[in-house]
C-alpha cells in the first residue's frame, strides 16, 4: 500500500508534515541516526553479534520466552529470534537499498535526458512515467512473480520499476528549471556540449534533490518490499528477512505465541520512522525546505 | 471638532504579535479620531503599523495577539466587546475593503453566494430580497450586467470587476464607517482611479465615515479629509489634508513630502528618505525616526515624544517644525482636491 | 474549461489501462521458457500434449497483436478463460469472491473517511491539546504498515481478548460485518491517519485565508464561516485525499486477505502468482489497475468539479 501514499505525497499534501514539524529540534534527528546506524551495524556485523545461527533449528527448544539463553526467544523450529531479526537487517535494508539506488539514478538518467532534449522524446519520458505513476506498483510486482516466480531479485527489480516516477518526475521539473537558468545558456556559448553540460553541471546541481528523493523513498520501498515478502512472493523460507518473520510468527499468534510476529513489526515500524525523519532532516539540510 | 462624541476613537493602542522568538510589539501607540462623517487618511511605509490598526478597530487580529489601549466606536468599547457585539458592529457599523479582493473573496463560491451572505446570516433578509438590493447596488457602482456577474466566480471576473464588489459588500451592509485597506494597490493604474472615485461617491451620497488606509500621500491628501502619519507603530503626526503641504511638523511627514515627485517641480531633485524604515519592536527608549532625522539632538535618542499640538494638527516630536513649507515648491497644491 | 479537463484526464484513463493491458499481455511471453507452462500452473513440468493442447486453445502460436486482441475482447466480454490448477473459469473465480473484497473495501473506506475528516476538523478547529494528541497519534499509526497492523490487531483483540474473530469473511452481513471488522481496522488505519492530518492542515489553511478573513470582517457567524467557507474550500483537497486512499485500499486488499485468510480476489491473486497460475493473475491484475486508475479519475474529475481552480491550473 505504501507505494500510493507517496502517490498522495504528490498530489495532496505532506505526509510526514507534522512529524516534521514536531522534531524541529535536534534531538529526535540523533535518536533517528542512531536507530538507523544501529541498523546498518546489525546488517554488516550480523555473523559477530548474533548469539546463534539463524537457520539452527532446535526441537527442543520450539516456542521459548525471553531467557539469558535466548534473549527474545524462540520461534516454532526453536530458531533464535533475535539472531534471526540481527541477520534479517541484511535482505531488509539491502532489497529497499537496491530499489532507491536504481530507480533514483534511472530516474535521473531519464528525467535529465528528457528535459534536455525536450520535443517527443521529453512528452514521451513524461507520458510513460504518468502512466506508471497510475499503476499499483504492488500489483506489478505480483505479475512479476507469478511470471519469473516468487523471489526477492524480482521484488527489487519490479518496485525499481515503480519507483522510478516518484523520483523521475521531482527530478524532471527541477532539471527543467535549472536547464532554463542563464548559466547553461552561457555553457553553451563558449561550445560546450550538451553531454557536458548535463553530466558536469545539470546533474551535480540537481544531486541533493534526488539524494533527498531516494531517502525518503527508502523507508517505503522497505515497507513495500516487507509487506511483499509478507504476502509470500517476496523473501523466501527460511531466509531471515524481517516481512517474513512476521508472516512466519502469525501462525504462532492464535497459540499465543505472537513473539516473533510482534518483535518483527516492531523493528520495521521504529525503523522507518527513524528513516522518515532522517528523510525530512536531510531534506531540511540540503534543500533548506520547511515541508 | 463638535460637540458630539467622534465616531471612532483609538487611544494609546498597543499591541503584540505572538511570533517564534517571543511576543513582538507591532503597534506603540497609535491614537487617531474619524469624526462621523469624516475621511481620515492613516498613512505610513509598509510594516508601520497602519493595516494592523485597522484591523484592531475590527478586532480581526490573530487570537493570541495582546491588545492594550483603548477603541471607542460611537462611544463603545470595542476592545472588550462580547461576541455577540462584535457580530454586530461587524456586521452593521463598520465595514472593511480589502487590499487584495482576489485572495479576500472566497474564490469558489459564486460573486452572488458572497454579496448577499451577511445579509442573510447576519440580518436575516430574505435571499430573494439580498439578491435584489446587491444587483441595485452593483448597478450603482457601475457593473452593468450584474445579475450575470452574480451567477460568476471570482477568476473570472478581472481585478477592477472584484474589487467593485467588495466596495458593494461593504455598503450592502449600510455601514457608518467605512475602513478602506489599500483597496487600489493591487490594481492596474488605469483601474485605480475609477475605483477611488466610486468610493469617493458611495461616500459623498451616504455620509459615510471613512478610515483610509494607504502609503500613498498624493492619494490621501486627495481623498481625505485629515491625515494620520504612521511611522515605526506610531502615529507620529496628524493634521488637516489641506495643510498637509505648507503645515506639516513633523519631520518624517516633511521627508516623505520631499521624497515625493512632484510633475511642476521639474528642476527639483528628488531626496530619498536616509536609512530604512524601522518595525515598532525596533525602536529604542527615543523617537524612532531619531536615528534618520536631520534634524534629531540628543533629546530625542533618550526620549519618546508623545503626540501634541503643532501648527494646525498634532504631532510627535520635540522640535515640531515652525509654519515653514517642506522645501520651495512651485507647484505645491492648497486644494486637497487638486489632484 | 472543466469539458476539456475530463476530456484529458479521460483520455489519461483510457492510455494508462490499454499499457497496463499490453504489459499483463505481454507478461506471458517475456518468461524464459514456453508461455503454456505459465497458463498450466503449478510448476510441474507438464506433458508434450498437454502443451500442444494449451497452444491450440490459448493461441499462442498466432502473432502478438492478434492474441492481444483476442483475450482483450474476451477479457471485455467476461471471458477470462480457464484456471489449470483450480480447474475453474476465471470468472467464476473472481465472481465468487468479488463480494467479500468489495465488503471489505467499502467498509474501510467508510472507517477512514468519517472519523479520519472528523478528527481532522475538530482538531484544526479546536487547536490546544486536542490537536496534539491527534497530531502524535496519527503520525505513530501512519508509520505502522497493513500488514503488521494485521498481526497486532490479531493478537490483540482476538487472541487477547477475544473479541472478534480472525480467520474468514463470515455469511450474510452481519457475519461479514463481525469477520470483516478486525481486517477493514487493519486496511485502515494508516490511512485514517493520514487523511487526518491531511484534513488538519486542509482546515487551517483555510482557517488563516484571507477570504475566511473577510467572511469575519463581515460578521458572518462562525457556524456559517466554518461551513460555507473553510469546510466547502477544503472539500477539494479532502476528496482527493480519500479517494487516493480508497485506491489504495484495493492494491492493500491483497495483503489483508492473506492475513485473515479472507477468500476474496486480493488473496485469489497472490495465491495465483504464487502458483503461477498466469490466467488468473492476468486477469485479476487488469481488473486490479482498471479499478485502480478509474477512482483516481473519478476522485480528479469531482474534485476538479468542487474545486474551479483545479480544472483551471491544469489548463495554465
Amino acid at each position: 500500500m505504501t507505494t500510493y501514499q507517496i502517490a498522495a505525497l504528490g498530489r495532496g499534501g505532506a505526509r510526514w508534515s507534522r512529524l516534521r514539524r514536531l522534531t524541529r529540534g535536534r534531538g529526535v534527528l540523533v535518536v533517528a541516526c542512531a536507530v538507523v546506524a544501529v541498523a546498518v551495524l546489525a546488517a554488516l556485523f550480523a555473523p559477530l553479534l548474533a548469539p546463534y545461527d539463524p537457520d539452527a533449528v532446535d526441537p527442543a527448544a520450539v516456542y521459548q520466552g525471553s531467557s539469558a539463553a535466548h534473549w527474545l526467544g524462540t520461534d516454532d523450529t526453536g530458531r533464535d529470534i533475535l539472531s534471526r531479526l540481527l541477520y534479517g537487517a541484511r535482505p531488509s535494508l539491502l532489497a529497499p537499498a537496491a530499489v532507491t539506488l536504481t530507480a533514483g539514478l534511472g530516474g535521473t538518467v531519464l528525467a535529465v535526458s528528457a528535459a534536455w532534449l525536450g520535443g517527443w522524446y521529453d512528452r514521451l519520458v513524461s507520458a510513460l512515467l504518468d502512466i506508471v505513476f497510475g499503476f499499483p506498483g504492488l500489483v506489478l510486482a505480483v505479475v512479476a512473480a507469478a511470471v519469473f516466480g516468487a523471489g526477492l531479485q524480482v521484488a527489487v527489480v519490479t518496485l525499481s520499476l515503480a519507483y522510478l516516477p516518484y523520483i523521475g518526475r521531482v527530478v524532471r521539473s527541477a532539471a527543467l528549471r535549472e536547464r532554463n537558468l542563464p548559466y547553461v545558456s552561457a555553457l553553451r556559448m563558449l561550445g560546450m556540449s550538451g553531454r557536458r553540460i548535463c553530466l558536469r553541471h545539470l546533474t551535480p546541481n540537481l544531486l541533493p534533490l534526488v539524494l533527498v528523493q531516494v531517502a525518503t523513498s527508502f523507508g517505503y520501498a522497505l515497507l513495500d518490499v516487507a509487506a511483499f515478502s509478507f504476502i509470500g512472493l517476496g523473501a523466501q523460507p527460511p531466509t531471515a528477512e524481517w516481512g517474513l518473520m512476521v508472516a512466519n510468527g502469525s501462525t504462532g499468534i492464535l497459540a499465543g505465541r505472537a513473539e516473533q510476529s510482534l518483535y518483527a513489526g516492531a523493528v520495521i515500524v521504529v525503523f522507518v520512522i527513524a528513516c522518515s525523519l532522517l528523510g525530512g532532516g536531510l531534506s531540511r539540510q540540503l534543500l533548506g525546505d520547511d515541508r | 471638532m463638535t460637540g458630539s462624541p467622534p465616531l471612532l476613537v483609538v487611544d494609546d493602542l498597543r499591541v503584540d504579535l505572538p511570533t517564534r522568538d517571543g511576543m513582538r510589539r507591532v503597534i506603540h501607540r497609535a491614537d487617531l479620531t474619524v469624526p462621523a462623517g469624516t475621511a481620515v487618511a492613516l498613512v505610513g511605509e509598509s510594516g508601520s503599523g497602519k493595516s494592523m490598526t485597522a484591523r484592531a478597530v475590527l478586532r480581526l487580529l490573530p487570537s493570541r495577539a495582546r491588545t492594550t489601549g483603548s477603541v471607542r466606536f460611537d462611544g463603545s468599547e470595542v476592545t472588550t466587546l462580547g461576541a455577540a457585539g462584535l457580530r454586530r458592529l461587524r456586521a452593521h457599523d463598520v465595514a472593511m475593503v480589502f487590499q487584495d479582493p482576489r485572495a479576500h473573496i472566497n474564490p469558489v463560491r459564486t460573486v452572488g453566494d458572497f454579496l448577499t451572505e451577511a445579509l442573510i446570516t447576519t440580518r436575516g433578509v430574505r435571499p430573494r430580497a439580498a439578491e435584489a438590493k446587491v444587483t441595485a447596488l452593483l448597478r450603482e457602482v457601475g457593473i452593468a450586467d450584474a445579475s450575470r456577474r452574480m451567477r460568476q466566480r471570482p477568476p473570472e471576473l478581472s481585478g477592477g470587476l472584484l474589487q467593485r464588489v467588495m466596495i458593494t459588500a461593504a455598503l450592502a451592509g449600510e455601514p457608518r464607517l467605512l475602513i478602506a485597506d489599500e483597496p487600489t494597490t493591487a490594481l492596474d493604474v488605469t483601474t485605480q482611479a475609477e475605483v477611488m472615485a466610486i468610493i469617493d461617491e458611495a461616500r459623498a451620497e451616504r455620509g459615510l465615515a471613512m478610515l483610509f488606509i494607504t502609503h500613498d500621500l498624493a492619494l490621501a491628501a486627495a481623498v481625505c479629509d485629515r491625515i494620520a502619519v504612521m511611522y515605526a507603530g506610531g502615529v507620529v503626526e496628524e493634521l488637516p489634508a489641506r495643510h498637509l503641504h505648507e503645515r506639516a511638523a513633523h519631520p518624517y511627514t516633511r521627508a516623505l513630502l520631499a521624497s515625493r515627485p512632484d510633475p511642476a517641480a521639474t528642476a527639483e531633485p528628488l531626496r530619498a528618505v536616509p536609512g530604512r524604515p524601522l518595525s515598532a519592536f525596533e525602536t529604542g527608549p527615543g523617537c524612532a525616526f531619531a536615528p534618520r532625522c536631520a534634524h534629531a539632538q540628543d533629546l530625542c535618542h533618550t526620549e519618546r515624544p508623545s503626540l501634541s499640538p503643532a501648527g494646525e494638527g498634532l504631532a510627535a516630536c520635540h522640535f515640531p517644525a515652525a509654519d515653514a513649507r517642506v522645501t520651495p515648491q512651485p507647484g505645491a497644491r492648497s486644494t486637497p482636491h487638486g489632484r | 474549461m472543466i469539458g476539456r479537463f475530463v476530456a484529458r484526464r479521460a483520455a489519461m484513463l483510457v492510455a494508462t489501462a490499454l499499457v497496463a493491458s499490453v504489459a499483463v499481455y505481454g507478461a506471458l511471453f517475456i518468461a524464459p521458457g514456453d508461455p503454456a507452462t505459465l497458463l498450466i500452473g503449478g510448476g510441474k513440468p507438464p506433458s508434450p500434449q498437454l502443451l500442444a493442447e494449451i497452444h491450440r486453445q490459448y493461441h499462442l502460436d498466432d502473432p502478438f497483436l492478434q492474441g492481444y486482441l483476442r483475450w482483450l475482447g474476451g477479457m471485455l466480454h467476461g471471458d477470462a478463460g480457464q484456471s489449470l490448477t483450480y480447474k475453474d473459469s476465471v470468472t467464476h473465480l473472481v465472481t465468487e469472491r468479488i463480494g467479500n473484497t468489495a465488503f471489505l473495501v467499502a467498509y474501510a473506506a467508510v472507517l477512514i473517511i468519517v472519523p479520519g475528516v472528523t478528527l481532522g476538523t475538530v482538531a484544526a478547529l479546536r487547536g490546544g491539546f486536542g490537536d496534539t494528541l491527534v497530531t502524535v497519534v496519527t503520525t505513530a499509526l501512519m508509520a505502522v504498515p497493513t500488514f503488521v497492523m494485521s498481526v497486532v490487531l490479531i493478537w490483540w483483540l482476538s487472541v487477547q481478548w477475544d473479541w472478534l474473530p480472525a480467520y474468514g469473511a463470515g455469511e450474510g452481513f452481519t457475519g461479514r460485518l463481525e469477520h470483516l471488522t478486525l481486517p477493514a481496522l487493519a486496511l485502515a488505519t494508516a490511512w485514517l491517519a493520514y487523511v487526518a492530518q491531511v484534513t488538519r492542515s486542509a482546515v487551517r489553511a483555510e482557517l488563516a485565508s484571507e477570504h475566511v478573513e473577510t467572511a469575519w470582517a463581515r460578521g458572518v457567524p462562525e457556524r456559517f464561516v466554518v461551513r460555507k467557507h473553510v469546510l466547502r474550500n477544503a472539500a477539494g483537497p479532502l476528496f482527493s485525499v480519500s479517494g487516493v486512499a480508497v485506491a489504495g485500499l484495493i492494491a492493500g486488499c491483497s495483503i489483508v486477505e492473506q492475513a485473515f485468510g479472507i477468500n476474496g480476489i486480493g488473496a485469489l491473486l497472490v495465491q495465483s502468482a504464487a502458483k503461477q497460475d498466469l490466467a488468473v493473475v492476468q486477469a485479476l491484475a487488469l481488473i486490479t489497475v482498471v479499478v485502480f486508475v478509474v477512482v483516481n479519475t473519478l476522485v480528479d474529475v469531482v474534485t476538479a468539479a468542487l474545486d474551479h481552480r483545479v480544472s483551471l491550473e491544469g489548463t495554465a
